[in-house]
């Protein structure tokens, strides 16, 4: 087996009916991996850019940037390799955990409290992927109610 | 002008060109149907099972290099039609399907014979399209013709929903085509052709692996160049079947699976792969790692994604194989084609060894025999297609092609049912050929019906049955690789083949000696309507020599030398 690897891959495609799913039946149909996927319309613009975090062997991930490419609305594929990348993460806590400890914590991952309810405060951090797994490694012990992550955007530096 | 979307696709199928469109009536396509009615400049083919349409446009295709056409109705039409598809979008066929959908205010409540094609031909299309607004019809049947056509050829399949049909709007199809996303890279990197031409010229052993592509790409004639001016030998994968002539000095025969054992060899021993429009299939390469194990590998495809995929090339150029190979003739004055001779030599030696033949050792007829006697009396004069099984591998083996488009047959899906339709597609774009569709009692009945197209056009295509009473193929393997267990491959029950053609008003012959044969053949091309050849033939034959599927090369299982 080759080394797997992961990879942030953009992909900037024109903006149409089912795109979305030409490009995830692609990766289903040929068995390659999809770690996370987010997607926006390009301001001013026709095209929307996908970024997709994906991993595999070298050959995999050339395959998986070919192919991309050989879809008919696909404009340009980057891979990656000198990147700012950045995830988001919204988490619901209790009101009765310490506040203060959660609010701080948050602070060091780019975030904060963003919304205050009679049973529940949600917090959101956004930083790179790795760092925002480190977050919810550290706020387990105030018992997190329920975690989203919005996937990771990328542009190179 | 102001006309409605039915219209649109009968203007657009004459503004392409098309004089032949194969299908099959229904429900969501009637608008069209209705517009095929009124008009008189191209021809539609009711074949009798909507994947035979496809498949006849395949083969109408493949034999003339031009786009193919088929048209369906939604659901159970589309859904029949799905295996043409996928059949054409393996063997880069190029093909514009047209489909009726249920009208876009049903579409999405199950309506009736409603199915997700888009979303089912997505996977086995180059290309497709739902057209939701008759305003788009024009463009999008004009992009349907150009991508289907350009880059890696395949098929493109454009669903219009029932109202779309009936609705009116503007249609100037001379309006100029802007898809700034799709721009195939036909031109190969001049600096990169120059190494290549330079690797060549140092290489001991060189040799041209061939593919389909170069057929597609209707490079035969300039491949066929720069083999004779470089005098370096070529193998040609099972889709090249006619680049170079069976009479070629420097073609050593098919290889892979069922491939001879010099072209075997020769890929084994080789010191550079050349190649041209090929894809490096695991019927072809065998296990890879032992693939061509000390060689170089120059590899020109249309299709970036081809190259590297399997086999790594160290001369990747990616570029439209006939310009490619017309820059590499011009470079190939430095090469000089004594350097080969004793590398020729080495292959002939293979080629003495073990050469691509069969033991006449029982009463009945010998399927090989069968093939070999038909390129005897027919020669070129026959465009060859096969269904799937023995008997296309041994088509492949023992026809003696001469030209590119003489062979027509399904290699990436190996598709039992497609010989017959196919052969009908190729008859009505070749009528000045002889149509022969070598098939099998097992393949022949997956579109029998379709003797009544060709019986009602007229397209007198002359099926040859290699009658084993088997999946003769599967029971192959069985004998081989499953201790002889033939589980569910007898096909000891069939029908009177001779009395089913007749039943559709063709001609039948059942055939048992060679003698009986002759007659038969020279009877059904004089006679000129569709005929079935039932011939009996030896039941256990294998195809031989073959690759275990998984093993190397220069592993063969050989034919048994027989003592006289
Ligand atoms: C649609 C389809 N179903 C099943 C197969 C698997 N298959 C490959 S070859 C073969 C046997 C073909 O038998 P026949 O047409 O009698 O030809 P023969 O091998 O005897 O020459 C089968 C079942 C296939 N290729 N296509």
């Amino acid at each position: 087996m080759e080394a797997s690897e992961r990879r942030v891959i953009s992909v900037i495609v024109v903006n149409e009916a089912s795109v979305l799913s030409r490009i995830t039946d692609l990766f289903s149909g040929r068995g390659y991996n999809i770690t996370s996927l987010t997607v926006a319309p390009i301001p001013d613009s026709r095209y929307s850019r996908l970024t997709i975090v994906t991993s595999g062997s070298i050959r995999v991930i050339e395959q998986i940037t070919k192919q991309l490419h050989k879809l008919i609305p696909v404009l340009r594929v980057y891979e990656h390799a000198d990147l700012v990348e950045k995830e988001m993460a919204l988490v619901k806590f209790p009101v009765t955990e310490n506040i203060t400890d959660i609010s701080t914590l948050c602070e060091a991952y780019n975030g904060k409290i963003v919304n205050v309810g009679e049973n529940v405060i949600i917090v959101m951090v956004a930083d790179e992927p790795k760092r925002v797994d480190n977050f919810l490694q550290v706020i387990k012990r105030y018992n997190p109610k329920e975690i989203v992550r919005s996937g990771a955007v990328a542009l190179e530096r | 002008m102001q006309i409605n979307g039915a219209q649109m696709v009968i203007e657009a199928l004459i503004a392409e060109g098309v004089d032949t469109v194969f299908g099959y009536p229904g429900g969501a396509i009637m608008n069209v149907y209705d517009e095929i009615y009124k008009q008189n400049d191209f021809k539609h083919i009711l074949t009798r099972h909507e994947q035979a349409s496809v498949h006849a446009a395949e083969g109408y295709s493949k034999a003339s290099g031009k786009v193919g056409v088929a048209m369906i109705t939604s659901g159970p039409g589309f859904t029949n039609a799905v295996t043409g598809l996928a059949d054409a979008y393996m063997d880069s066929i190029p093909l514009v399907v047209i489909s009726g959908q249920v009208p876009m205010s049903l579409i999405g409540t199950d309506a009736f014979q409603e199915i997700d094609a888009v979303g089912i031909s997505r996977s086995c299309t180059k290309h497709n399209y739902l057209v939701t607004d008759a305003k788009d019809l024009g463009r999008i049947l004009k992009e349907a013709f150009h991508i289907a056509s350009t880059g890696r050829p395949g098929p493109v399949h454009v669903d219009i929903p029932k109202d779309v049909t009936a609705q009116i709007a503007e249609f100037d199809y001379s309006l100029e085509l802007n898809l700034e996303t799709y721009k195939p890279h036909v031109k190969g990197n001049p600096r990169q052709i120059k190494k290549a031409m330079e690797a060549i010229s140092k290489a001991k052993r060189p040799l041209f692996y061939l593919g389909g592509g170069i057929i597609n790409a209707d490079a035969a004639y300039e491949v066929r160049d720069l083999v004779h001016k470089t005098g370096i030998p070529a193998v040609e994968t099972f889709m090249a079947r006619g680049t170079l002539s069976h009479d070629d000095d420097l073609l050593i025969s098919m290889l892979g699976m069922h491939g001879s054992y010099a072209a075997n060899m020769a890929m084994s021993e080789t010191d550079l792969v050349i190649g041209l429009g090929a894809r490096f299939d695991d019927r072809v390469t065998g296990k890879l790692s032992e693939f061509a194990k000390n060689a170089g590998v120059i590899h020109v495809d249309i299709d970036p994604a081809s190259i590297s995929k399997l086999v790594n090339a160290d001369y990747p150029i990616v570029g439209d194989v006939k310009n490619v190979v017309k820059e590499m003739l011009e470079l190939s004055s430095e090469i000089k084609s004594e350097k080969y001779s004793s590398w020729r030599d080495t292959i002939n030696q293979f080629d003495e060894l073990h050469p691509l033949a069969y033991h006449e050792d029982t009463d009945r007829i010998k399927p090989q025999w069968v093939i070999e006697r038909v390129g005897e009396l027919l020669g070129d004069s026959a465009n060859i297609s096969t269904d799937v099984g023995q008997h296309q591998m041994w088509s492949a083996q023992f026809y003696p092609f001469t030209r590119p488009r003489q062979w027509i047959s399904s290699g990436g899906l190996g598709t039992m049912g497609f010989g017959f339709p196919a052969a009908i597609g190729v008859k009505s774009a070749c009528p000045e050929k002889i149509s022969v569709n070598f098939t099998g009692d097992g393949s022949i009945l997956m579109n029998c019906q379709e003797l009544m197209t060709a019986v009602e056009q007229k397209l007198p295509v002359i099926n040859i049955i290699l009658n084993n009473n088997f999946l003769g193929m599967v029971r192959q393997w069985q004998t081989m690789f499953y201790d002889k267990r033939h589980s569910e491959t007898d096909l000891s029950v069939q029908p009177d083949f001779v009395k089913l053609s007749e039943a559709f008003g063709g001609i039948g012959y059942r055939v048992k000696t060679k003698d009986e044969f002759d007659a038969a053949l020279k009877d059904a091309v004089e006679k000129n309507i569709v005929a079935f050849i039932d011939v009996v033939v030896e039941r256990m034959e294998n195809v031989m020599p073959m690759v275990p599927s998984g093993g190397s090369l220069f592993n063969m299982m050989l034919l048994e030398k027989k003592e006289k």
